[in-house]
């Protein structure tokens, strides 16, 4: 326990990550009870504006954020292991892949505003209740995601330069475990936007 | 005041550490749990004030609607009274205020799990306080939806709705950041031998409510931004023109803020659970299903939120569903309050004035529980929903429970956090004297009610205007009552009598402690041995 | 779990290769479902458990669920189960008006 030392152990330090993560769980929750009540009523609408979607960046951006999870995972074996420089090389690859999922939503973003669609355009209010609540769900929920994710890139930024300083070593990787966790999460959010938003039509 | 040639230590913890130049920087830096705690708590209760000022107007102005204030105003004084007191008061109250200053020290730990966070989480009520009271006072309205923010006129309406939501939205993370550290700190910090079912039972109603702050207070999170987007850019997830469904936003917004009532009262049931064994001489009756009946009120009331929509619109096998739910939330309740009465029942009775205060929070909060029934019933609700019924209900339980238990607490921690005395002949004079205001301003509310007068309205026909004279003559006693025992504190901690370390004869960890508390709580980490409240067993 | 064990214990790298490739074949395979119309009317429900299985995987190998103790795997599910009641509760509203 940490009574000892009077100081917070590593088990303390995850579990408090976790009860953070617990907290995110029920934020984008509300998000996904409005999208399944939503489409629960409006069903074909939901249909047709899925439509819209480009499935082929949808697709490679799940790829990327796969991918990326598998590198910070593999970031942390290798710290516990001593091996930091391995593991700043996997902590870099993390960083990049989460660029570049952002570049690729901006393209995805540009794309939809500059035909008109976007919250409260004349041409988004022109469409079916339906649609205009599907893209109302898409930006609000794409977005927040979005900024999930570079907060994230910012943070395994500051992990890399710890590691470099060795800050986080074999002994104290609390921080980096915590960053992985919370990268592992946003991962799994777009795990189910992904279908939500691209395959349903 | 203790001489310097003292190591740090073992000083008050109100003295100079040295660290920095000025004095508030020193208290606004700190991590220290017992300094966040006081400094939380003269927040709550300087906000607490404002509220009652709120309050008070409210109820002059109802003398004869429209001498006082107009329509508009009106509206923008029960907003602003009901922000204030749930957000800025009551939801932090007790965790923040008691929590934070006693948590550690009854589990025999150092300091919270993350004393950083812990200051953040202050910085953040600061924070939002700071947003909530910019929207009251910069050009445009001050928020007039009522402290529920309704869509569709919370996204409508032209007044400071986007800043006061925002103040909210930090104030809730505020909120889930202390929920994440009490819980962390109760499973990691407790002192060897201090297992589960040793932790006194505030500590486990801390926890309970720990655990609603962050489970529930994201989804407010989430509703509060979907009005902020409402607003700045048209999303419309509860406007009918866009689709949008205005009874999903109830939903969303009760969900948490039926969750909430529970972070009010369940940390002030744990403080009336300390006071009743000391003040009886007795230990807790029932301490096991005193303590799971904390969860168990965490948990039901999750389930509960429905009932503050049975007009709404909502479908009927929701509604039955919800009402049945909601009477089963009384259970744990009632487990404690029986163990409450049970643990006064032959017990050694000294009637000083926490003692007071907590009899008062079981009898108050009594009538709040019962008439809580009555509406949770589906059929009397659509008679009774949105009157003054509603109104008296949640005073009772809110302003009668919590704040009452609030007040114990008070003058029952008032020797350890400021090493005085207060004096107990104007404590009890000031009970007195809130004890009668109180049941005058809000038992007129359960007849009003009945009789059908609407809740939140500025105006209302002549007969009405009898009940609305007599509560208001109800807050005159009540807030003669406050200023009564407020000033009997604020004079006590400069001129009150130097308190003994333990005035009371309480066998909880502070009390071995020296008052006021020291900077380092315990000299040496403790080993526990026995349970909180071994009152027969030292009497044997 | 000895304390200390989901501590100490390294997951090897053929593991998590394995995980994520297996991460890549789900994924083909929902976008087949989905486009094909593997399972007609079912197509959401079958999207849906397969996204579960991915995070399924996540969450046990990749945030090492399956090595910690039984505490944060319950919790994951009261936080799971709360969101599901929340979810439930409203549909039971909208569903039967």
């Amino acid at each position: 326990m940490s009574t000892e030392t009077g100081y917070i152990d590593h088990k303390g330090k995850k579990m408090a990550m976790w009860f953070f993560l617990f907290t995110e769980i029920l934020f984008f929750g509300g998000m996904f009870l409005l999208y399944s009540i939503y489409r629960y009523k409006y069903t074909v609408d939901f249909h047709s504006a899925a439509a819209e979607e480009n499935i082929i960046l949808g697709t490679i951006n799940t790829c990327v954020l796969l991918t990326s999870s598998f590198t910070i995972a593999l970031s942390i074996s290798f710290i516990k292991q001593g091996k930091k420089d391995i593991s700043s090389v996997l902590q870099l690859a993390t960083i990049l892949m989460g660029i570049a999922f952002l570049i690729i939503k901006y393209f995805e973003w540009t794309a939809k505003i500059d035909i008109g669609i976007y919250p409260n355009s004349t041409v988004l209010l022109t469409l079916a209740k339906g649609e205009i609540l599907f893209f109302g769900l898409y930006y609000v929920m794409t977005g927040l995601h979005g900024l999930h994710v570079l907060v994230g890139v910012v943070v395994i930024s500051f992990m890399l330069h710890f590691t470099r300083t060795e800050t986080i070593n074999r002994e104290n990787y609390a921080r980096l475990e915590n960053t992985g966790l919370y990268w592992h999460f946003v991962d799994i959010v777009w795990i189910y936007l992904y279908p939500l938003f691209y395959l349903i039509t | 005041m203790t001489s310097k040639n003292e190591p740090a230590a073992t000083r008050g913890f109100y003295e100079r550490t040295g660290k920095y130049r000025w004095v508030v920087a020193e208290w606004m830096m700190s991590t220290d749990h017992k300094r966040i705690g006081v400094m939380y708590l003269m927040a709550i209760l300087s906000f607490f004030s404002v509220g009652v000022v709120l309050g008070f107007l409210i109820r002059l102005s109802l003398l004869s609607p429209g001498w006082l204030v107009g329509q508009q105003t009106y509206n923008e004084l029960f907003t602003l009274h009901g922000i204030i007191q749930i957000f800025l008061f009551i939801i932090p109250g007790i965790p923040v205020a008691f929590g934070n200053i006693f948590l550690p020290i009854l589990i025999g730990a150092k300091d919270v799990a993350f004393p950083r966070i812990n200051r953040l989480s202050w910085w953040l009520y600061v924070g939002g306080a700071l947003l909530v009271i910019t929207s009251i006072v910069i050009h445009g309205h001050p928020p007039d939806t009522g402290w529920t923010f309704y869509a569709p006129y919370s996204i409508r309406t032209p007044a400071n709705i986007s800043i006061a939501v925002m103040g909210v939205f930090v104030l809730g993370f505020s909120s889930i950041l202390t929920g994440l550290n009490f819980v962390t700190t109760i499973h990691r910090m407790r002192a060897p031998g201090m297992r589960w079912f040793r932790m006194p039972a505030f500590p486990w109603t801390l926890y309970a409510t720990g655990w609603v702050q962050m489970l529930a207070t994201p989804v407010l999170a989430i509703t509060l931004l979907f009005i902020f987007l409402g607003r700045f850019f048209g999303v419309g997830f509860f406007d009918p023109t866009k689709g949008g469904d205005p009874i999903l936003y109830e939903h969303l917004f009760w969900m948490y803020s039926h969750p909430a009532v529970y972070i009010m009262v369940l940390p002030a049931m744990g403080i009336i659970s300390e006071i009743v064994p000391v003040f009886s001489r007795r230990a807790l009756f029932g301490y096991l299903p005193v303590c799971l009946s904390a969860l168990g009120i965490a948990i039901v009331g999750y389930a509960v939120w429905g009932h503050h929509m049975f007009t709404s619109g909502m479908s009927d096998t929701a509604r039955v569903i919800f009402s049945f739910v909601s009477f089963l939330v009384a259970v744990p309740s009632g487990i404690k309050i029986f163990n409450w009465v049970s643990t006064l029942y032959k017990g050694s009775i000294a009637t000083d004035a926490p003692l007071l205060f907590a009899l008062s929070f079981i009898f108050l909060f009594s009538i709040g529980g019962l008439t809580g029934l009555i509406i949770g019933a589906l059929a009397p609700n659509l008679h009774l929903h949105g009157t003054y019924f509603i109104v008296g209900h949640f005073h009772y339980v809110m302003f009668g429970g919590a704040g009452f238990s609030i007040i114990a607490a008070l003058h029952y921690w008032f020797p350890k956090i400021t090493g005085r005395m207060y004096s107990e002949r104007f404590a009890k004079m000031g009970w007195l004297n809130l004890f009668v205001g109180f049941n005058i301003l809000y038992f007129s509310m359960f007849i009003l009610g009945f009789q059908g007068m609407p809740r939140r309205y500025f105006d209302y026909p002549a007969e009405y205007h009898m009940s609305h004279v007599i509560s208001t003559m109800g807050s005159w006693f009540l807030a003669i009552g406050l200023v009564i025992i407020f000033a009997n504190l604020i004079r006590s901690i400069f001129k009150g009598e130097k308190a003994p370390a333990n005035p009371w004869g309480g066998k909880t960890l502070e009390w071995s402690l020296p008052s006021p508390l020291t900077h380092e709580n315990f000299e040496k980490v403790p080993t526990i041995t026995r349970g909180p409240y071994p009152y027969e067993e030292e009497a044997r | 779990m000895k304390e200390g064990y989901a501590e100490d214990h390294v997951v090897a790298t053929g593991i998590y290769a394995a995980v994520w490739l297996a991460l890549l074949a789900l994924l083909a395979a929902t976008i087949a479902v989905a486009k094909l119309r593997l399972l007609a009317q079912y197509s959401v429900l079958g999207s849906l458990a397969i996204a579960s299985a991915k995070a399924a995987l996540v969450l046990a190998f990749f945030m090492h669920l399956k090595y910690e103790g039984r505490f944060l795997k319950s919790m994951l599910s009261l936080a799971i189960a709360a969101l599901t009641l929340l979810i439930g509760l409203t549909f039971v509203d909208v569903w039967l008006r």
